[in-house]
């Protein structure tokens, strides 16, 4: 189809180019590094389709200028985003206008494109995303059981103890067991005037690795039914002194910072090795040494960087050692990389193939060939002969909060809940909705802006800070809440039910929202039911430990490809409301059905009940 | 051991692609050599692919001169006069192509593939031409080294892979294998590309056109009684339109590409289950399908 009309398009992207990135986004080329996505891509395509006429913006998605009135404008909107708050931030933005939304995501050798258009199909949220993973503050602190644990406390505890902000909070030194050692140990961090380099970096070793862990190691009941940690002292690793090891240190004079590493230092060239415990503990020594040496200006203000080569030396050495303390096995600096920068692995193949798929959707939508609209799964292994899947889009979810606007339920106690953790825990954690207004009846009892005068601001932070039955206009059970998000468009409705107890395992948040389908916990969340609060290994979520703002996570969460679950129906029939199951793992197995050959050109579409039933389950080429 | 190791360079370049298939397999298609012949859209997709994955080098085949159907589905090839002017589509290609990633070997290879002797091929790791061609097939046959084989084609807006790793038969065998072994669902583009090249054979690409569909539609009448195949299994509409649509749609390109890509690095990197031994994609189905055709008395080779 040789499509003759004259094209507009707007490309809209936050990022910049990176190396990593030109092994697929062949958009781009080495001399453009670190320039903006949007305007290299533009004049990119220029140079082939040279009549189009095409806008870039270099800027984040969410900004307010790309308001329901930007998207209005358009016949199509086609998503290549890499995190789950901007998706669902589009989405509610494409319904407010009314705009047919094509969606998209890979990974590996997996992929997916769907079609999302208001009051025909789904809309993005209909089906319930996994949201970042999280982990429990003491699986991170004190019982750390896979590799990943040990990542994300030498990346958002320790490192962020030692380089970060020190006026954030950390929960490094939460076993610290007795008031006095504990305001000790708030110094045992900061480099004491003068210290050696050297004696510092050991001390540091000494009391993150030794004594904490025998404290840890100490309190029986942790310990019952685990094997024990071993604590590990810098003496008995590496007795002789460090500086007589690594002479060249002092003769690296190289300026700039991006290339100080360790490992040069060392000697230990490939990123693939696994080091010894011995020689993590050298690195951690010799990257800490680097950090105060050459880049002393930057601490107490960095932040964890995938691309910054000695953060992640330090981290992986770290995260080493505390694994060899705990018997977990210890691994390489790519390995270590990819858990802590949530790197997610991309092919240039996947890729072209997904974004074939996108355009022929694109078409389908421009032509509004709305029986033709598919679900198109790119599958890694053969499955009913077939590579790549196309299935009907389903109608949209009656009980879909964002599209369909149904009333929320939520349980709580509204005699000693405050407002303040109504909107971190529902509204922005699980609403996503991260400008909201909210009202009772005819009453604002909260809202965010930039218009808002002194009074109004104070007002508001008062309103946070009370319960939620003292609130000038009483929250109590049977109340009605209104949330918005004049941005998004979005409406939601809360019913408020009090409920006087809730199970401090089962709901640490102390609250319970339903009529809303729950993402489906991780495999090993089992844990996390039974603690208060829990870490997010950079995603986001309520009581997470701050790391870095989402947007920030450039690579993104690992996509979870979304397979349909729950009851199929075609669009061009009438059909009954379709209730998704609940994501527990119990789900309808139906048969596969198969449409009769009334034309040539439909016949064999297959319609899905479970996917999960008929694809194998995802596996990793690693 | 040291040369073997990945640069600094290709660990930071390849880094998103090595988490995907490994140091190993990265090693090896760096150490690969691909031919291409007939630089079509798909083609040209494909070589982006394989290009950007690094391997050691390709080689590219297509003398014919630019015109505006070469670069309405080729990205490779600019619309600018000024830079195609003069030049065979092979060479046009060659210099995008260098352009992805400067660590692979890009070059061009003036002359017929056909006339060409097994010497020629032993250079190679990897064939892919953009017709099918039995007798191209059978040189890379014939070699003492293995070397894989593929062919790919689009036209309208569906596209056929053929693979031929050299572990089961091929071409004169898979082609004519009798329809009525093959399973009843098997793809109808099957048959249909098949009557669509019988006619087309030995004639050259975009040679054949609406004129030539009562001579396709009697071929097909004929091969179907011959092979007691229910004629209605391939509508007329199908085959009308393969023979009218011989231009490539992009995004089905994009698609084949994609797959044989895929297919390609399988095969050089010795990771992953190649696909056996057709691919087919419509999209009025959207379907991607394999399709296994082999003569099943015959598979003791």
């Amino acid at each position: 189809m040789v499509s003759e009309r004259q094209l507009e398009a707007i490309k809209i992207d936050m990022d910049t180019i990176e190396v990593s990135n030109l092994n697929r986004q062949f958009l781009f080329r080495q001399s453009h590094v670190g320039q903006s996505k949007a305007k290299v891509a533009r004049d990119a395509v220029l140079k082939f389709r040279p009549q189009m006429s095409i806008t870039a913006h270099h800027a984040n998605v969410k900004d307010p200028k790309f308001n329901v009135e930007f998207f209005k404008q358009f016949n199509v909107v086609l998503n290549g985003l890499d995190n789950l708050d901007a998706r669902r931030h589009v989405n509610r933005l494409c319904l407010a206008a009314d705009v047919p939304l094509v969606e998209s995501g890979t990974t590996g050798f997996l992929g997916q494109v769907t079609v999302h258009v208001k009051g025909k199909t789904e809309c993005y949220e209909c089906q319930p995303k996994p949201a970042p993973k999280t982990y429990p503050v003491c699986t991170i602190t004190s019982t750390p059981s896979k590799f990943v644990h040990c990542i994300v406390w030498a990346k958002d505890l320790l490192f962020a103890k030692l380089f970060g902000d020190k006026n954030q909070e950390n929960d490094l030194n939460v076993r610290s067991s007795d008031a006095s050692s504990s305001a000790h140990a708030e110094d045992v961090f900061v480099r004491r005037k003068d210290e050696d380099i050297d004696q510092y970096g050991r001390r540091i070793y000494d009391h993150v690795f030794g004594y904490n862990i025998e404290v840890a190691s100490s309190n029986e009941e942790t310990w019952k039914n685990r094997n024990r940690p071993k604590p590990i002292y810098s003496a008995d690793v590496m007795p002789e002194n460090l500086t007589e090891q690594n002479g060249n240190v002092a003769k690296n004079c190289v300026v700039d910072t991006s290339s100080v590493s360790a490992m040069a230092s060392l000697g230990l060239k490939n990123p693939q090795d696994t080091w010894t415990l011995l020689e993590s503990s050298r690195i951690f020594l010799e990257a800490l040494k680097l950090f105060f040496a050459k880049r002393e200006k930057e601490i107490g203000n960095l932040s964890f960087d995938k691309d910054d080569q000695l953060a992640v030396e330090f981290v992986t050495a770290a995260a080493n050692i505390r694994a060899a303390s705990f018997g977990i096995s210890l691994h390489s600096l790519f390995e270590a990389k990819g858990i802590a920068g949530n790197i997610v692995h991309a092919v240039a193949t996947t890729n072209a193939i997904i974004a074939g798929l996108i355009v022929i959707e694109a078409i389908k939508v421009l032509l509004k060939d709305t029986d033709k609209y598919r679900m198109t799964y790119c599958l890694e292994h053969i499955t009913k002969k077939m590579l790549l899947m196309p299935v009907e889009p389903y109608e949209p979810n009656k009980s879909c909060y964002v599209c369909s606007e149904t009333p929320l339920s939520l349980e709580i106690n509204t005699s000693r809940s405050k407002l303040r953790d109504f909107v971190e825990k529902i509204v922005k954690a699980k609403l996503g909705i991260n400008f909201p207004l909210i009202m009772h009846g005819s009453n604002l009892l909260y809202e965010v802006g930039d218009d808002l005068d002194e009074v109004e601001v104070a007002n508001y932070a008062a309103n946070l800070e009370k319960v939620l039955s003292q609130l000038p206009s009483p929250v109590t059970n049977g109340t009605m809440l209104t949330v918005e998000d004049l941005q998004q468009e979005l409406t939601c409705n809360i019913n408020i039910k009090h409920r006087e107890e809730f199970d401090e395992e089962k709901e640490p948040d102390g609250m319970l929202l339903s009529g809303w389908t729950q993402a489906p916990p991780a495999k090993d969340d089992k844990q996390s039911m039974n603690d208060k609060q829990s870490i997010g290994n950079g995603g986001d979520s309520s009581n997470a430990l701050q790391t870095e703002p989402a947007d920030a996570v450039k690579d993104g969460e690992m996509e979870e490809i979304s397979e349909p679950s729950g009851k199929k129906r075609k669009l061009s029939e009438g059909s009954k409301a379709s209730i998704l199951d609940a994501t527990d793992g119990t789900r309808n197995h139906k048969e596969v059905e198969k449409l009769d050959d009334d034309d040539d050109d439909d016949d064999d579409v297959v319609m899905f009940d479970d996917l999960d039933s008929m694809t194998n389950k995802k596996k990793r080429l690693q | 051991m040291d040369g073997e190791e990945l640069t600094e360079q290709e660990t930071a370049l390849y880094d998103r692609q090595i988490r995907v298939w490994g140091a190993d397999a990265q090693r090896r298609l760096s150490k690969s050599h691909i031919l291409v012949c007939g630089m079509k859209g798909t083609v040209a997709e494909f070589c982006k692919n394989i290009v950007l994955a690094g391997v050691g080098s390709l080689t590219l085949m297509d003398d014919r001169v630019v015109t505006e159907e070469a670069w309405s589905a080729n990205f490779l090839i600019p619309p600018d006069e000024n830079v195609y002017g003069g030049k065979t589509i092979a060479e046009v290609c060659c210099d995008s192509l260098k352009d992805f990633n400067p660590m692979v070997r890009v070059s061009v290879e003036k002359g017929d593939l056909s006339s060409l002797d097994g010497e020629f091929y032993d250079k190679f790791d990897v064939v892919v031409v953009s017709c099918c061609s039995k007798l191209i097939n059978e040189k890379c046959r014939k070699l003492s080294k293995r070397v894989a084989f593929y062919t790919v084609d689009c036209r309208d807006s569906c596209g056929e892979i053929f693979v031929d790793l050299q572990n089961h038969k091929y071409s004169k065998e898979a082609i004519s294998v009798p329809w009525r072994a093959l399973p009843r669902k098997a793809s109808k583009l099957y048959f249909a590309l098949r009557g669509v090249f019988e006619e087309a054979e030995g004639r050259s690409p975009g040679e054949i056109s609406i004129a030539d569909l009562p001579a396709v539609l009697k071929l097909k009448k004929e091969l179907c009684e011959a092979n007691a195949l229910n004629a209605s299994h391939v509508t007329d509409s199908l085959l009308e339109r393969l023979i009218i649509g011989t231009r490539e749609f992009p995004p089905v390109c994009a698609v084949v590409g994609g797959i044989l890509g895929q297919e390609v690095i399988k095969a050089i990197s010795c990771k992953g289950e190649p696909l056996k031994n057709f691919f087919f994609f419509d999209v009025m189905d959207g379907k991607g399908v394999v399709e296994d055709v082999s003569n099943p008395k015959k598979e003791s080779k």
